[in-house]
């Protein structure tokens, strides 16, 4: 046991429902050191800062922490132990303030007969000198609703250090910071640095990882593929680490090309703070790919094209014909579908039947006038049509409810709804996301089959390997912008990743 | 026998789409002995008086409760419809007293004062985002005073004989008011089972923001709902003056509980998204059956509200042990 060593991880394992997240992962950090850890989404970052932090608990494997044996059973517990954790979105109470919500977990008390009383003086007293720390000048009794994201930021590392944290977690923290609140941060993070204090810094912003951090762990796919001081490291060389591995044949091929005709014409379209000036083009049997980092703006993209969000410049025609801004029925007339990220909360009438999900977008077009009465014989013929036709898999399409479904399942659900409109613009927002890898191949299919019949379909992936895979061309996103358009010859996970750090390739 | 099937058998009873109709008939059998009195023409005639007003209001609530919201305006929309008609179409100083048409303005009237309030409810709830419960409760309070303040408290006589016909009168053997009650019904129930604004609310009310990408216009069904809700307490607004021969601003006060527990009863859920108009029916005859069978016994109006107050948490309970039974 190395007396420097504040943490160490030793062959640590998870996994969650059967899925390998973790495997064998051992790592260590020098107390006063700031560590680095870097990879893809869903390389098993948060993961592993989540078991040391109590959210999760590990399989195997073992933490020594300060030179003992680590186990937390709670976020309370690791905090009580000494582990202060940033989250990426913050665990603020925005409707107390800063005092209350730094003191949150143990308030000081005061008996006063017996009945405990908080003791507010002492807590005032506390939480200037710890706002101090920090270097955020401003009155403990401010409700946080009123800060800023930086500001809140702040105030959580001072919640982290009210119990002398000798370990600070900090996870994207810059992802909703300006540049300059970043820099503050990051000002803060060197001088508690010199304090002693170590950290381990999550960023998806090598530059920034670069700059601040004195080692570097590079993780793939729930493993360490290399680890060491940051001087062994360029920037290259671990964007190479991370992407790591080969095709394989897993993307069905696709037997036509895209026509000339476009469908989705995107031009100059702007909203401050959201997306800046993008412009695209969908063609007729086309798959066109979007990539970016999370937070890059490409959900919000989808968002907006589907007409759920507003915009303030900009043009979106579909076939042609400029469609209005308003909500989704107009997108939906005009021939447009969206499959959203979130299938549970946006896809799905998770407490109705199968096919009820499945007739809900068509339903306007089988309602006979002017009685408004629905055709429930053919709606029926056609949705069980539609199921079949995607392979579906339920007991009952009448009765059987879609929350029994598997996650592939649940999935052709909502490409069975959408299919049923008969749209010809198609957007699928992380449409493998969560589901298996047989029900992943089939939706690959579907997708495939959608172009092949003429349809345009833009797809929305964190997988680079899936979008090079899958689509004609691949648009990449960062910071709300459209930073490169890559064809398929220049198909390189390198260079895309590149683009989506927001770097020009070299 | 079996434990197994007999387990299966009350699970399957307890589960049906018919379950508070069964309670219901239990309850009128093992009460009939006590109180024979139950099954005379009058008191069954009686019963239903009571019910059918109380029925269509309780399915404008149903509709509004299948899209997630809740409506506790309902029995001010009777005290103010009751007004509104009744100060258009009294003899005694009515705005149309004497007029042939006076009878056909009055209940139009009121439909539209009721239609009124529930879509400024709907329009509260979609547009200005307040909680259904609040924006109700708001409209229950000003709509009340509303009634009570335009009248100064006193009941308005004198209403003309062809609408006290629509509470009392029959047409040939079947009575007004049951074939108001029953077209509203028959009407929610096609609306609802049926038609392209039903499957709408249903979808509304399992998930808006599904609907809403689906395509739902969330907003306008929702209002409508409203609308709706208010539209049938004005109808019963209607039944309830013509029986009295009196516009009263008070009137159906006491309700509001009966009309949100019989369609709990009835199977309709508080979270949206699950009931129809004929579980309602079931629901409301079982809580006047209720109602009439302990007052029948005797018991005073304090020990039959405690009895409801335990049966509808009965009703609750076998409500939640449906569920757990369905979802397992």
């Amino acid at each position: 046991m190395n007396e420097d060593m504040l943490l160490e991880y030793e062959d640590i394992e998870k996994s969650f429902f059967g899925v390998r997240v973790l495997s064998k992962v051992s790592f260590a950090l020098r107390k006063g050191h700031i560590l680095g850890l870097v990879g893809e989404n869903g390389a098993g970052k948060s993961t592993l800062v989540n078991i040391l932090g109590g959210v999760i608990s590990s399989d195997a494997g073992h933490i020594r922490f300060q030179g003992r044996e680590y186990t937390a059973a709670s976020p309370a517990d690791a905090f009580r132990q000494g582990i202060g954790f940033i989250h990426q979105e913050l665990n603020l109470f925005t409707n107390l303030d800063v005092a209350e919500n730094i003191f949150i977990a143990g308030f000081p008390v005061r008996r006063i007969a017996c009945i405990p009383w908080i003791d507010a003086r002492a807590m005032r007293a506390r939480a200037e000198e710890l706002l101090g720390s920090v270097g955020l000048a401003i009155p403990c009794d401010t409700l946080v609703e009123r800060l800023s994201q930086g500001e809140r930021q702040l105030v959580e590392i001072a919640k982290a250090l009210r119990l002398s944290a000798r370990l600070i977690i900090l996870d994207e923290p810059t992802t909703s910071l300006t540049a300059r609140e970043s820099e503050r941060l990051f000002a803060l993070m060197k001088e508690l640095q010199g304090r002693g204090i170590s950290m381990i810094f999550i960023s998806h912003n090598l530059g920034d990882v670069f700059r601040l951090c004195d080692d570097i762990v590079v993780l793939r796919d729930g493993l360490v593929v290399d680890a060491g001081p940051v001087e062994r490291f360029s920037e290259n060389r671990v964007i190479s680490l991370m992407v790591g591995r080969s095709l394989d044949h897993y993307y069905p091929p696709r037997a036509t090309v895209p026509d000339e005709e476009v469908l989705l014409e995107v031009s100059g379209l702007s909203h401050p703070g959201i997306v800046e000036d993008i412009s695209l083009t969908l063609r007729r049997g086309e798959v066109l790919g979007v990539s970016g980092l999370m937070g890059a703006g490409r959900s919000e993209l989808a968002r907006i094209l589907f007409g759920l969000d507003p915009y303030t410049r900009g043009e979106i025609s579909v076939k042609g014909l400029r469609m209005p801004s308003g909500p989704s029925r107009a997108a939906i007339r005009s021939g447009m579908a969206f499959l959203t990220e979130n299938r549970r909360e946006e896809g799905l009438l998770m407490e109705a039947s199968v096919a009820d999900n499945i007739a809900l977008v068509c339903l306007p077009s089988f309602t006979r006038t002017p009685s408004g009465l629905v055709d429930s014989a053919s709606l029926k013929r056609e949705v069980s049509g539609a199921a079949s036709k995607l392979r579906i898999r339920s007991s009952s399409l009448d009765r059987q409810k879609v929350r029994t479904l598997s996650g592939g399942n649940q999935q052709k659900v909502v490409l069975a709804k959408w299919l049923l409109s008969g749209p010809s613009v198609f957007i699928l927002d992380e449409p493998t996301r969560g589901i298996d890898v047989g029900a992943k191949h089939e939706i690959y299919k579907i997708i495939n089959d959608l172009a092949g019949r003429g349809a345009g379909v833009l797809l929305i992936s964190s997988e680079i390997e899936e979008l090079m895979g899958m689509c004609d061309r691949i648009l990449v996103m960062s910071a709300g912008e459209i930073t490169a358009c890559v064809e398929r010859p220049e198909y390189d996970r390198e260079r895309i990743l590149r683009f989506a750090l927001g770097r020009k390739p070299v | 026998m079996n434990p197994q099937v007999e387990m299966n058998r009350w699970k399957r009873l307890v589960v049906s789409d018919y379950w508070v109709l069964y309670l219901s008939i239990a309850c009128f059998l093992v009460l009939f002995p006590f109180t024979p009195r139950l099954a005379s023409i009058e008191n069954i005639r009686n019963i239903f008086s009571n019910m059918l007003p109380l029925l269509v209001v309780a399915i404008g609530e149903t509709i509004v409760l299948i899209t997630g919201g809740i409506d506790l305006s309902v029995t001010s929309v009777i005290g103010l419809s009751s007004v509104i008609g009744a100060s258009i179409m009294s003899s005694d100083q009515g705005l149309l007293a004497g007029n042939p048409a006076a009878a056909a303005a009055g209940v139009a009237g009121m439909i539209l004062a009721g239609v009124f309030v529930g879509w400024l409810n709907g329009i509260a709830v979609t547009r200005l985002r307040m909680p259904p419960f609040i924006a109700t409760l708001t409209s229950m309070m000003f709509f009340g005073g509303l009634a009570v303040w335009l009248t100064q408290s006193r009941p308005i006589y004198d209403l003309p004989a062809r609408f006290i016909e629509l509470g009392q009168g029959a047409w040939l053997w079947l009575p007004n008011s049951l074939a108001v009650a029953g077209v509203t019904a028959v009407f929610a129930h096609v609306l609802l089972s049926r038609s392209l604004l039903g499957r709408w609310i249903y979808a509304v009310g399992t998930n808006p923001r599904t609907s809403l990408i689906s395509g739902v216009p969330v907003n306008r069904v929702v209002t409508f709902a409203y609308a709706a809700s208010g539209g049938c307490a004005a109808v019963a607004s209607v039944l309830y003056t013509a029986r009295l021969e009196t516009g009263s601003p008070v009137l159906g006060q006491r309700i509001l509980l009966d009309v949100i527990g019989a369609t709990v009863i009835g199977g309709t859920s508080l979270f949206g998204g699950k009931g129809n108009a004929l579980w309602t029916v079931f629901g409301v005859s079982f809580i006047c059956l209720i109602d009439n069978s302990l007052n029948m016994l005797g018991l005073s109006y304090f020990v039959v509200t405690m009895v409801k107050g335990g049966i509808i948490l009965f009703a609750a309970l076998v409500d939640a042990a449906r569920s757990r039974i369905l979802a397992g």
